[in-house]
């Protein structure tokens, strides 16, 4: 970090994430809104498509290269860049520069690894660069939480988004049963394995109906739409509502139409 | 030019019983439908998962003693063709004979023809990975000689003509009431009030089993380790039927994969602590039995060791691959991964099943030939997590992706969708446009929160079970342009 420590006016650039920017702009918007009341200077450069995960896992690494390139190029220069996904993060960190390095371009590698080091999943930015847990939200609803794979997995979040969501006020936060276990989403793995996928969320929907919640949130809004769209087929009475939503509702800005 | 690697000319892979048959979806759909299955699955994977936590927290190094054994197992990989040839040398001077096999079918003949000379038409088997992955029973059956397995849950498998679905227990897909069927139909002499009271399943196995026991002349055995610098073999077991074939009979005959081999005593340290907690949940296994060579008045009098590659040399040119290598079949990635809880191991069709299958299956036979297991997976880390030796089989999984997509000559529409959809994610403003047309599903979803199920395929294979939302009426670039213009 190349920031001073805890401090304010740090200027972040938000990294919106492709699924997030393209089906799910509200979970960006209420980043954005978070960040700024924390009294963070938010930019959103304008370069920004995808951080090249689908390619890479979906075998198609050569072809990450260039979306690669692309990411670093968009967020060159930003003190601190923040994503709304822990899936998206974890590859800047874990695979950008393999992608790189495989292909023969350690300029860019070390490119990547530069910018991942100032990479940051929204609940690690807010707990261990902004050092707070009590954001000053309010959400007076029943609500169960999935910590999403990669975030858990890979980056190892541990339970930084469970202790944001305690904080929140009004929140009543309801164990999900076999929590740990993955929603089947996985990307093309929904497709291409789509029967194992539905088996794999069809037990996952049944632990979040049994917890009776209104609202299932998560870190990352790929495993939010698998699951909302299995809830939503089963007009279940659960909704989905990414973590940034919970944690940028206050009592006078109820999560407006943004 | 990407530098990929796509297997070294010239390194043989691995035939047997590895899979490749059928496609994983498909396999795992038909599975998917066993509903019986399923559910004895889920209730066993559930109970080792929890034993194994449970075992494995008691311990405060447990994270540096993974990564030991991670370490001595990347160290020994690095210089195997040394720690072979002495493996070879140690088990020689002991009385030992050493058989080279390149493949399933040399290593079957091998054992064959060791067989056939001693002129036994039948051989007690201690439960082996190896001998599954060349078919060795088959290969047995066909020069006229019987085997009889000899681990509980093999010889559940052997009787039921079933094939087994797990590394470590074979029948985990059977339940108490179907064992008890199994066990009334096949076996010889039974006392037909058997009911199915594990007490007494494992009584009957155990007369069964007995008379086998000590009429055997010979014995064929895998085994967990073997030490290099003494010539010594090692088998981890927990029923004692493993120490009975290897007093026992005669005759000797060991089929391992070249990479069991450790290059000292103080590496089974670390193995013998973790193999246990990882694999039944137990702080220790019942009985850990190991040799060296031939030891006169004592045990069997002629001992061979057969060193099966099968595609292990190949996979070992692999730097991201090669740590598949290490695996020392605990089986813990099967019981936490939720893809094999649902699917069980038998859609794997490989003997290999589970994550450890869907890396190990196509590197020992080529990607080529076993296309859609690296697929087999949602990439969700459970799998590496529990591993003991650290294996990261998501990274695998991911390479082997690369690999199967990278050796396709012929252009397909994902191909030419994912170029497409790299050269708009590299051009932002291009992207934008993109994105734009997204929209269009407004007009599909007609004023709905979520698009029509009907939609064509690959679409219809999400919407077959899961809604899709309609899509936003401006992204979050867009209007962020649009309301804060910050260079954008
Ligand atoms: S890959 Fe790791 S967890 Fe899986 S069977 Fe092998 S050693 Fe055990």
């Amino acid at each position: 970090m190349t920031v001073d420590g805890r401090g304010a006016g740090m200027r972040v650039s938000l990294f919106a994430t492709c699924v997030v920017d393209t089906m799910a702009p509200r979970a960006a918007w209420a980043t954005a809104r978070l960040l700024e009341r924390l009294g963070q200077s938010v930019t959103v450069p304008a370069g920004q498509t995808c951080c090249g995960q689908m390619h890479v896992n979906s075998g198609y690494r050569g072809q990450a290269v260039r979306v690669v390139a692309n990411h670093v190029r968009a967020f060159e220069g930003a003190d601190a860049v923040v994503a709304p996904s822990g899936s998206c993060v974890a590859s800047i960190r874990h695979q950008q520069a393999m992608v790189a390095r495989r292909a023969g371009d350690e300029g860019l590698a070390r490119a990547a690894e530069e910018l991942a080091s100032r990479t940051y999943e929204l609940s690690q930015f807010l707990v261990d660069v902004l050092g707070v847990e009590d954001v000053g939200a309010s959400y007076p609803h029943r609500v169960t939480y999935h910590p999403a794979c990669h975030g858990a997995r890979v980056l190892g979040l541990g339970d930084r988004q469970l202790r944001l969501l305690r904080a929140v006020r009004g929140l009543e936060l309801v164990e999900l049963p076999g929590a740990d276990q993955c929603c089947g989403f996985g990307g093309t793995f929904a497709l291409k394995n789509a029967d194992t996928s539905a088996a794999m969320l069809s037990d996952k929907l049944a632990s979040i109906v049994s917890t009776r919640a209104e609202v299932c949130t998560a870190g990352d809004a790929s495993c939010l739409m698998h699951i909302g769209g299995g809830l939503s087929r089963l007009r279940a009475a659960t909704g989905t509502v990414h973590l940034a939503e919970i944690l940028a509702a206050t009592d006078d800005a109820k999560e407006a139409a943004t | 030019m990407s530098r990929t690697f796509l297997g070294m000319p010239g390194i043989p892979h691995g035939t047997g019983d590895l899979g490749g048959e059928e496609p994983f979806p498909r396999s795992a759909a038909r599975h998917l439908a066993d509903h019986q299955m399923r559910a004895n699955l889920a209730g066993a994977t559930g109970t080792i998962r929890a034993k194994r936590a449970s075992v494995v927290s008691e311990l405060p190094d447990w994270e540096q003693l993974r990564e030991s054994g991670r370490a001595v197992k990347e160290a020994t990989m690095a210089r195997l063709d040394e720690h072979l040839v002495e493996l070879e040398r140690r088990v020689t001077e002991r009385g030992g004979t050493v058989h080279w096999a390149r493949d399933a079918t040399e290593a079957n003949r091998i054992v064959t023809d060791l067989v056939r000379a001693t002129g036994a038409e039948e051989v007690v088997k201690v439960k082996s990975m190896a001998t599954q992955e060349i078919g060795l029973n088959e290969a047995l059956e066909e020069a006229g000689v019987t085997a009889w397995e000899t681990d509980l849950a093999e010889l559940i498998v052997q009787l039921g003509d079933d094939r087994p679905s797990h590394i470590l227990v074979p029948a985990i897909h059977r339940n108490r009431a179907e064992i008890r069927r199994i066990f009334l139909e096949t076996m010889p002499g039974v006392d037909p009030g058997l009911t199915d009271d594990p007490r007494q399943l494992a009584m009957a196995a155990r007369a069964y089993l007995r008379q086998r026991f000590l009429r055997a002349r010979v014995a064929v055995s895998g085994a967990n380790f073997a030490v290099a610098e003494t010539g010594t073999l090692a088998v981890v077991e927990s029923e004692g039927n493993g120490r009975m074939c290897l007093t026992l009979p005669d005759t000797l005959i060991t089929v391992m994969g070249i990479e069991k081999t450790v290059p000292t005593w103080r590496d089974l340290e670390v193995f013998l602590q973790t193999l246990p907690r990882s694999s039944t949940g137990e702080r220790m296994n019942p009985y850990t039995s190991t040799w060296t060579g031939v030891t006169p008045g004592d045990g069997p009098r002629e001992f061979h060791l057969v060193l099966l590659d099968n595609g292990r040399t190949a996979a070992l040119a692999d730097p991201t691959g090669r740590q598949a290598l290490h695996c020392i079949r605990c089986s813990a990635c099967l019981n936490v991964c939720p893809v094999y809880e649902r699917t069980g191991g038998h859609a794997y069709g490989s003997v290999y099943p589970g994550p450890i299958g869907a890396v190990l299956s196509p590197q020992l036979t080529g990607v080529a030939a076993n296309p859609s297991l690296p697929y087999a997976s949602t990439l969700c880390g459970a799998c590496y997590e529990v591993c003991p030796v650290a294996i990261d089989i998501p990274s695998i999984l991911v390479e082997l992706r690369n690999q199967q997509v990278e050796s396709g000559r012929k252009p397909s529409a994902e191909r030419a969708a994912f170029g497409a959809v790299a050269q708009l994610m590299s051009r932002p403003r291009l992207w934008r446009s993109a994105q734009r047309l997204t929209r269009l599903g407004r007009l599909l979803a007609r004023g709905r929160a979520t698009l029509p199920a009907a939609l064509p395929p690959p679409l219809s294979r999400w919407t077959r079970t899961r809604d899709l939302p309609a899509p936003p009426r401006e992204t979050f670039t867009e209007r962020w342009a649009r309301e804060r213009g910050d260079r954008a």
